[in-house]
């Protein structure tokens, strides 16, 4: 178990490493900024001044040493636009990102689950089609445009529910709802739609028409012989989406102007602040990699089998 | 005589006419998603046929005109431009973007596969650690951040999906290739003097091809939002070319005034993921049962 997750562990640092490497080298071959930090009028040697004062006039691969120095001692560098340290930039605005991560999380369980229960257990019937053709338009609408839809709705049409940021005070929870939604939808169809699957292989078993024919109840059929074995992919898919919807709302927090860490990337990528870029993509991919690693964990002390691989 | 051999196979096994219903349905669904695809296509080749609007001609006296106004079945945009005859030159970029990063990702990533898996030993291991460190990385930041260090516009995006993508294909096609490998007909080829490229391409790719068809297609319909997502952030395809991402980012500023500007669009690009992957999955019911959901 400890040599499991230790290999794990070394295997994210590795990727993070690499990550961050190949993101570094990107921002520099890529062309360097300094033209767009300065006014356009600016005298030539100045540039030359700005430039070599960031270090952007020297080889790659000593801008790379230098940056990993720096970087091994705590310091990323301070940001293009807000000269200030990018790592505290982009680390205030994680919890934020977590809050709507775990709304988005939790309401993804409460939603998904039953409804791919209800599914499987009404196989065939009309409650089961409308489950998948929801289910299948869910996988197919980008959550950006679920979230504009959401907005033409809920807020300029019925005028119920705030446009953007994140609200204080008692009003706050409302804030919530329509970047949730939009989070929820696609990872709850996944979802729905792969314990559906699962439960069906599960209650074609031998072991079930046993419990069945001694007279059983359905719903103790349901709970104690069919659900926990039909945990493990829904286990591994939602660990997946549980990565995805802590560390990458990228897309939800920009349409909703939700002061995260996905859409300051976002920000940061657009005006080429590349400090903030390498902290942003840094710290993403560490909080979807623990993630990742939780699981990968839970699930070897779930399934002793596992941890032979 | 081939409906007596039918019969017999169908009352062979009492399952068996239970499948055959479930595969109507996704027969009825794949084809209609074909048909939808099948028509896009269409509409992307014969596009300037179509419509008698000018996909990029500003008229300022005519924006943001209502469905159904002076010939505009879906409105105009902010610009006068119309709505219809933009999104049916916008499906021209998400069928070439989409289609054509299918292709490159599956072709990178089926060749790695097909070596990694073949030859094993420290190719194996190499592509197979950096297949797995790229999967631990949320796909859509990861085209996201690639296209935007790239630069703007259709290639970079195509390219950036395209490195985005391709470890999917050496997951699936090193696992296929690993359980033809040492099966009798390879052995059997191997034997008979055939070197690796022949016995690569003849006999274990046939056989791991239908996964790929399958993993592409559903690819495709993956593709095609990421493309639209990452135009609509700001970064790809750019104005004033018309794209669907790009006239949802354009939209969205007049969502207050001008509904059918942000609607539509977002409505074509539902209605083709949604038919690429009623296409993917039935064929995956047709040609991969293993992969049967």
């Amino acid at each position: 178990m400890f040599r499991f997750f230790v290999s794990r562990l070394l295997q994210a640092l590795l990727a993070i490493f690499v990550a961050v490497s190949v993101v570094f080298v990107l921002t520099r071959v890529t062309g360097d900024p300094v033209l767009l930090f300065l006014p356009q009028d600016v005298a030539p040697r100045d540039i030359e001044e700005f430039r070599q004062r960031l270090g952007f006039d020297r080889p790659v691969y000593e801008q790379y040493l230098r940056f990993l120095w720096d970087a091994l001692q705590g310091d990323f560098g301070m940001s293009l636009r807000f000269r200030e340290p990018a790592f505290n930039l982009v680390l205030a605005r994680v919890p934020n990102t977590l809050r709507l991560g775990l709304c988005a999380l939790i309401v993804t369980a409460l939603l998904s689950i039953p409804l791919g229960i209800v599914a499987a257990v009404h196989r065939g019937k009309f409650i089961d089609r409308l489950v998948i053709t929801i289910v299948s338009i869910g996988q197919a609408v980008p959550g950006f445009w679920l979230g504009l839809i959401l907005i033409w709705m809920f807020s300029v049409r019925l005028g119920w529910l705030p446009t953007s940021g994140r609200g204080e005070g008692a009003e706050a929870w409302k804030h919530y709802i329509l970047p949730t939604l939009t989070l929820t939808a696609f990872s709850a169809s996944r979802i729905a739609r792969v314990t559906r699957t699962s439960i069906l292989e599960v209650l074609r078993l031998d072991y079930i028409r046993t419990a069945n024919s001694k007279g059983l109840a359905p719903a103790k059929v349901l709970s104690k012989h069919v659900l926990k074995n039909a945990s493990i992919p829904i286990i591994t898919v939602f660990g997946l989406d549980a990565g995805a919807l802590l560390g990458g709302a990228v897309v939800a927090e920009t349409i909703f102007a939700w002061p995260g860490m996905g859409r300051y990337l976002v920000d940061a990528l657009l005006s080429r602040d590349f400090p903030i870029v390498i902290v942003g993509v840094l710290l993403t991919s560490a909080l979807y990699l623990s993630i990742n690693l939780i699981v990968d964990v839970a699930y070897a002390w779930l399934d002793p089998r596992i941890k032979v691989a | 005589m081939s409906t007596s051999a039918r019969s017999s196979a169908t009352t062979s096994s009492q399952p068996r006419s239970r499948r055959r219903i479930r595969l109507r349905i996704s027969d009825i669904t794949g084809i209609a998603g074909l048909l939808v695809i099948a028509c896009l296509v269409l509409a992307a080749i014969f596009a300037p046929q179509l419509t008698s609007f000018d996909p990029e001609l500003v008229d300022f006296n005519k924006f943001l005109q209502p469905p159904g106004t002076d010939g505009h079945i879906l409105g105009t945009d902010t610009l006068g431009r119309d709505v219809l005859t933009r999104i049916v030159f916008g499906s021209r970029v998400t069928l070439i973007v989409g289609f054509l990063s299918v292709v490159f990702s599956a072709l990178f990533g089926c060749t790695l596969g097909l070596i990694a898996g073949y030859f094993g030993g420290w190719l194996d291991i190499l592509i197979t650690r950096i297949t797995d460190i790229q999967l631990s990385f949320p796909f859509i930041l990861l085209a996201l951040t690639i296209s935007a260090l790239f630069g703007d516009g259709l290639w970079n995006v195509t390219l950036s999906l395209a490195i985005a993508g391709w470890p999917v294909y050496v997951r699936v096609v090193r696992g296929g290739v690993l359980t033809v490998k040492e099966r009798e007909f390879t052995t059997a080829a191997k034997s008979l003097g055939s070197g690796s490229g022949r016995i690569l391409l003849r006999h274990i790719l046939p056989n791991v091809i239908g996964s790929i068809v399958v993993v592409a297609t559903l690819q495709v319909s993956q593709f095609i939002i990421a493309e639209a997502t990452v135009s609509f952030l700001g970064f790809g395809v750019q104005p004033p070319t018309p794209a669907w991402g790009t006239m949802l980012s354009e939209g969205r500023t007049y969502l207050y005034v001008a509904w059918w500007v942000t609607v539509f669009p977002g409505l074509a690009l539902v209605l083709t993921a949604l038919s690429m992957n009623l296409i993917g999955d039935w064929l995956r019911d047709r040609l991969d049962p293993t992969l049967q959901n």
